[in-house]
């Protein structure tokens, strides 16, 4: 780290030689006033050039960080910058950085190596992978600390001018999925033949199916195939047994959502989505809870298997569609990044996770006590993550 | 004329009224095609503006509490010695939860007093901390201050929220609506000027948010981006429309110019991610590399905007310098710069502008993050203002959906500044011939 150490002058120098040069210019007198501006203007260039390349080059790398770089998914995004912020205003730190980078480019980020280059804190939406933790093996980053912050539940949404669905995750499947089993129960796939919820199940209403959701890049999209498509996929027998044999082709039934306009690709803006149920009464929106949370007034979630999309609901685990929210933080760091533990002890203090900390205002689904307990020992000892191990 | 022949002209004429009006309508079917479409586009514009500023207006003021703060020596400064650490860490939460409940009397009990104290912005604590320190003869005198509201004590006072929605549905609880009544009854809560918006960076409380950080970061970006993009595009245009030898290589040179100012913005975000971050090891989200991005973008629209611009100086002007005995550089630098020069500068403004509203290469950098800290130099880490736009456009809660337009007008402000920078230097220096 020796070469970070002349991190703070740098900034001066780069400053001074800049002033040196500005100087210099001025001090160029020949020919006319028109030629004096074109020959400033180009040896302005030639200075903002050479001090550009005097201070890059891999050697010179990069101004010793004094703040914390977050980076990852853009679901954790909505708490870590809460906290964040709170902590940059309660203690001397600076608030933290923090970039939307989605969870698999934040992790990718997180693991290309150990230095200030390189963000010390990534958010994910998903458990971190044996392939990323071996990533981030190979590059140096050999201990990381897991952090599960809580619960976020993804909700299928509708203006509260209308009833609310009352689906089953077979419903949520049947009506989104690209393929799904013929209608006269044989055991191959058609390509999805309903158009309106009763035909899915006749105890639905006789609207025509129209879901907004997330694109294929979003966590969000990831989360609602995996909980609430492959749920319902699931339960078809003949479906599951392909997974033992086939397990890309069972994912690619499962996760597979139909292109025939059906579905409406949203964009990544939930409150978009928002504003769209509440134009059209009849369409379903995909979004996470957070999000309903804060609008409770405009749309209201639909029951899945019977469930509402609660807050007790969700934190107990009975809602079906709900995933868990981590946050990995790099160890090496702890000690080199000012304030990387202080941020650590505000995320798992009772005021911000707890189960009535400011982090559950903002729409997050605390832990259970016991877990939470668990969670905030386990970061004050700094345990790094061990995926074989649980 | 013979009769043959007269007939002949009789018929010519006739054919020839026969077809006019149809000839009329169908030019003025044609003028009234350009007119629609001409008025289309500026119903659109129209829709543009009047949705922004309809939506976004409301955010230049802020709900904000008349309270009397008693600033008392127990709770903030309980030794008396006003050491700033002291009263850096002191609880002002409980200052303002006084002073509310004297206005208040009849609030009791845990879960009201909890439900008193979300009335208050979570930011009004450090603002009152803030000027305690920086005035400590503060200490244990009472002061009447505005105090900034919650985000949704500000959606409800400018009506945003329903109030008669079902208790369920709405975000604040019937007896916080009646303690906003008895207060706004009392004269205590006013509309007031938004300071915060602009003075402050981001913030996730949509009260305390402000778009200073990313204008800074964007104003520090178009200044490195003109420092380098400026300069080598005249000198590039200079040396293309006077000194180049007319061969394949410069054609090759001049298509590929012409082909980089069509390449998407996102492109360029990857190479300076590769060039400048991973080569160079310049730091993530700093104006500076953004600037460096912005200018490789900007760099060939405003060499084929100052090569326009030389092409337009007549020749005569060039032949009588060179005839006067002036030498070739002498000749462009002396007359054919200078006269071009209005040009040029309309070029590189109306680049840069584009340039202001580019987020793509921008987020390859990590420029689009969450920055509390307003930027001081180019290599802090900053955002710029679509990137904001961006972020609050995206963020839950409903205060945001108004200051993402009025972060829109700031947006559209600042182009709108500099293409009357543009327009005026054009009137300014022009010279027509």
């Amino acid at each position: 780290m020796a070469s970070q150490r002349i991190g703070p002058g740098l900034k001066y120098s780069l400053n001074k030689a800049f002033l040196d040069c500005l100087r210099d210019i001025k001090t160029i007198s020949f020919g006319g006033s028109t030629v004096l501006t074109t020959i400033r203007s180009a040896a302005l260039t030639v200075c903002g050039v050479a001090v550009l390349l005097s201070v890059s080059g891999p050697a010179a790398a990069q101004a010793a960080r004094d703040y914390i770089s977050i980076v990852g998914s853009s679901t954790v995004y909505p708490f870590a910058t809460v906290v964040a912020e709170q902590f940059g205003r309660s203690t001397a730190f600076k608030t933290p950085k923090i970039e939307s980078t989605g969870s698999g480019g934040g992790l990718k980020l997180f693991c290309a190596g150990v230095g200030v280059e390189h963000p010390d804190i990534t958010n994910s939406s998903r458990r971190i992978k044996s392939s990323e933790v071996e990533l981030c093996a190979s590059n140096g980053v050999a201990e990381i600390v897991e952090v599960k912050i809580g619960y976020d539940g993804i909700v299928l949404a509708n203006s509260i001018d209308n009833k609310p669905y009352e689906l089953s995750l077979k419903d949520v499947f049947l009506a989104l999925a690209k393929d799904v089993p013929a209608p006269d129960g044989s055991e191959r796939l058609v390509p999805n033949p309903y158009n309106t919820w009763n035909e899915v199940n006749p105890e639905l209403p006789n609207t025509a199916i129209e879901v907004l959701g997330p694109p294929p890049t979003s966590g969000t999209r990831d989360a609602f195939a995996e909980l609430a498509m492959e749920g319902g996929c699931k339960q078809f027998a003949w479906i599951k047994a392909i997974k033992s044999e086939d397990k890309s082709r069972y994912k690619g039934i499962c996760h597979g959502v139909r292109e025939d306009g059906r579905y409406v690709e949203a964009g990544e803006n939930d409150n978009l989505i928002v504003n769209k149920l509440k134009a059209n009464p009849d369409a379903l929106g995909i979004f996470g809870f957070s999000f309903l949370d804060q609008n409770a007034d405009v749309v209201q979630g639909s029951l899945i298997d019977g469930q509402k999309p609660e807050f007790e609901a969700i934190a107990e685990g009975i809602y079906p569609v709900s995933r868990s929210l981590y946050f990995y933080v790099k160890k090496a760091h702890i000690g080199a990044i000012p304030g990387i533990r202080e941020y650590l002890a505000e995320f798992v203090s009772d005021k911000a996770m707890g189960d009535f900390g400011y982090l559950t205002e903002r729409g997050l689904i605390p832990l259970p006590e016991a877990e939470y307990e668990a969670v905030a020992q386990a970061v004050r000892d700094l345990q790094p993550l061990n995926l074989a191990a649980n | 004329m013979t009769a043959d022949e007269k007939r002949a002209q009789e018929e010519t004429l006739r054919r020839v009224r026969a077809s006019l009006a149809r000839r009329y309508r169908s030019e003025r079917r044609f003028r009234l095609f350009g007119l629609s479409s001409a008025l289309l586009g500026l119903a659109f514009v129209a829709f543009l503006f009047v949705t922004i500023i309809g939506n976004g207006y409301t955010a230049f003021w802020q709900t904000q509490f008349k309270l009397d703060i008693y600033f008392d020596p127990a709770v903030i400064d309980p030794d008396g010695q006003a050491d700033p650490q002291q009263l850096a860490s002191a609880n002002y939460r409980a200052l303002i939860r006084d002073a509310l409940q004297s206005e208040l009397p009849d609030v009791s009990g845990r879960r009201e007093m909890r439900e008193l104290n979300r009335l208050i912005s979570a930011g009004a604590e450090f603002d009152l901390r803030d000027e305690v320190v920086a005035n400590v003869a503060l200490i244990g005198s009472t002061r009447e201050l505005w105090i900034t509201a919650d985000d949704e004590v500000d959606m409800l006072v400018k009506g945003h929220v329903e109030r008669d929605e079902q208790g369920g549905a709405r975000r604040l609880s019937d007896s916080q609506l009646r303690w906003i009544d008895a207060l706004a009854a009392d004269g205590r809560v006013e509309q007031r000027f938004n300071v915060n918006f602009f003075t402050r960076g981001d913030s996730r409380d949509p009260e305390q948010a402000g778009i200073a950080g990313a204008a800074k970061g964007s104003l520090f970006a178009l200044l490195v981006t003109l420092v380098i993009a400026f300069p080598l595009g005249i000198a590039a245009a200079v040396y293309l429309e006077e000194f180049a030898p007319r061969n394949r290589w410069i054609d090759l040179v001049e298509v590929n110019i012409n082909n980089l100012a069509a390449v998407p913005s996102i492109v360029f975000g990857l190479l300076g991610l590769s060039v400048f971050l991973n080569f160079f090891g310049l730091p993530r989200s700093a104006p500076l590399v953004g600037g460096l991005v912005l200018s490789l973008m900007t760099l060939p629209t405003i060499i084929i905007a100052s090569r326009a611009a030389i092409k337009s100086v007549p020749p005569s002007v060039r032949e009588a310098a060179l005839g006067l005995g002036a030498s070739q550089v002498q000749t462009v630098l002396h007359h054919v710069v200078p006269l071009a020069m209005p040009g040029m500068l309309t070029g590189a403004i109306i680049g840069m502008a584009r340039a202001l509203g580019e987020s793509a290469p921008l987020l390859m950098i990590g420029m689009v993050a969450f920055i509390v800290e307003v930027p001081q130099s180019i290599t802090d880490p900053a955002t710029a203002l679509p990137v904001q736009v961006f972020l609050w456009a995206d963020s839950p809660e409903r205060a945001f959906v108004e200051r993402t337009s009025a972060a829109t007008m700031v947006l559209l402000a600042f182009l709108l500044a500099m293409n009357a920078v543009a327009i005026w230097l054009r009137n300014k220096f022009e010279r027509r011939w």
